[in-house]
């Protein structure tokens, strides 16, 4: 359950955002979370409720967007979205160790007022 | 990677304030040369919300401890290597071993992490090593700083190898960044043959995946080929050590590669200096 402090370091990141706008209250939170970044949303969903409370972002919406593995192949010179957890380039049948995207832990952005 | 424009720059926060509503200010005269939307909401209130972007990994702040701590390594001539596996695969009977065999070659010092009980650090204190204990409490997994306030207890000077015991979890510690040189993912064959399909975002992350307890490997009905073919399909980056930390076999390769590192790595500090 890294979630908890992964969300923790999360709020307290919005919370120093909001503030430095002098924003009252955040209403939407968005997060992009890897696809193999060995996060579970719906933790990271229920870690938000654990945390937020008392913040600025108590009552704000969590948006969580799903970002997809995508990988290198260095045979084909070429990007490409692996069908399943091993990493085979659909070209070349090469296993790449290279990944491009998937491992995002993010905050994106913020709704504030 | 960043969400505006696919870059990678996500290590500091960018903020757009999109739009103030409190231009106070007389002289509004500023251009707007970015092209990109104005978000403006309405919420039930009827107060008008709008969009930061932040564009930040949360990791940021580890990852930047991380790499403080890689520098302090360096500058300690340090090699340094982040031991991980589930619970009961045999990390401190692999590092006993380990720590014993290499005395005359290496010295070695070791940073465990628990969530409770200190008794690995008793264990491995036998070896007559310098040994900082990490309790972490809940917390599943260890992170750069605690590292760092580990190893500034630790005596390291004329220290080669400094090992670092995570906390028993193939989740959880996939995501921290200790400032290690290596990370090691150790598995016994009384786990599966699955394990790596179990866990890909820890075994994406090993530099070596180390097979332990191969002298229990036909009693259990551990499948071999099938294991070694899932580590090689699920990280092709991995150098694989099949051993008993038990008896000892297949102990040397293990060693060889830990002396082999160490060389490149105090190699690398008088390049650099």
């Amino acid at each position: 359950m890294h979630e908890v402090a992964i969300m923790t370091e999360t709020v307290a990141i919005a919370n120093a955002a909001a503030e430095r706008q002098n924003a009252t209250k955040i209403v939407g939170l968005t997060m992009r979370i890897g696809a193999i970044s060995g996060v579970v949303p719906e933790a990271l969903s229920f870690a938000f409720e654990a945390v937020a409370g008392g913040t600025l972002a108590e009552q704000a919406q969590l948006i969580i967007e799903t970002v997809p593995v995508t990988c290198y192949c260095a045979q084909c010179d070429r990007p490409f979205t692996p069908p399943d957890l091993f990493y085979e380039c659909p070209l070349c049948s090469s296993l790449s160790q290279h990944i491009l995207s998937g491992k995002e832990v993010e905050l994106k952005s913020l709704e504030v007022i | 990677m960043c969400g505006n424009c696919g870059c990678n720059a996500v290590e500091k926060p960018v903020e757009i304030h999109t739009h103030a509503h409190d231009h106070s200010h007389g002289h509004h005269d500023h251009h707007h040369p970015h092209d990109h939307e104005h978000h403006h909401h309405h919420n039930h209130d009827g107060n008008h919300s709008h969009a930061i972007d932040i564009n930040q990994s949360i990791f940021a702040k580890n990852d930047r401890l991380a790499e403080r701590n890689r520098g302090y390594f360096l500058a300690k001539d340090l090699f340094v290597i982040n031991v991980v596996s589930s619970p009961g695969s045999g990390k401190t009977a692999l590092l006993e071993r380990t720590i014993e065999q290499l005395k005359n070659k290496l010295n070695s010092a070791v940073i465990v992490g628990d969530l409770k009980t200190d008794n690995d650090a008793q264990r491995l204190r036998k070896n007559n090593i310098p040994v900082a204990q990490i309790t972490t409490g809940t917390l599943c997994h260890l992170d750069a700083e605690m590292v760092l306030n580990a190893a500034r207890k630790l005596a390291l000077d004329g220290v080669h190898l400094l090992i670092i015991e995570n906390v028993g979890n193939l989740v959880c510690p996939a995501a921290y960044d200790l400032g290690e040189h290596k990370r090691i993912v150790l598995l016994s064959t009384t786990e599966g043959e699955d394990k790596p399909l179990k866990y890909p975002t820890m075994f994406k992350s090993a530099d070596v995946v180390i097979i332990n307890k191969i002298d229990i490997a036909e009693v259990v009905g551990f499948d071999r080929d099938s294991a070694l073919e899932n580590v090689k399909k699920m990280c092709p980056q991995a150098q694989i050590f099949e051993l008993s930390a038990r008896t000892g076999e297949g102990m040397e390769s293990w060693l060889n590669y830990l002396q082999s590192q160490y060389q490149d790595i105090a190699f690398q500090a008088v390049i650099t200096v």
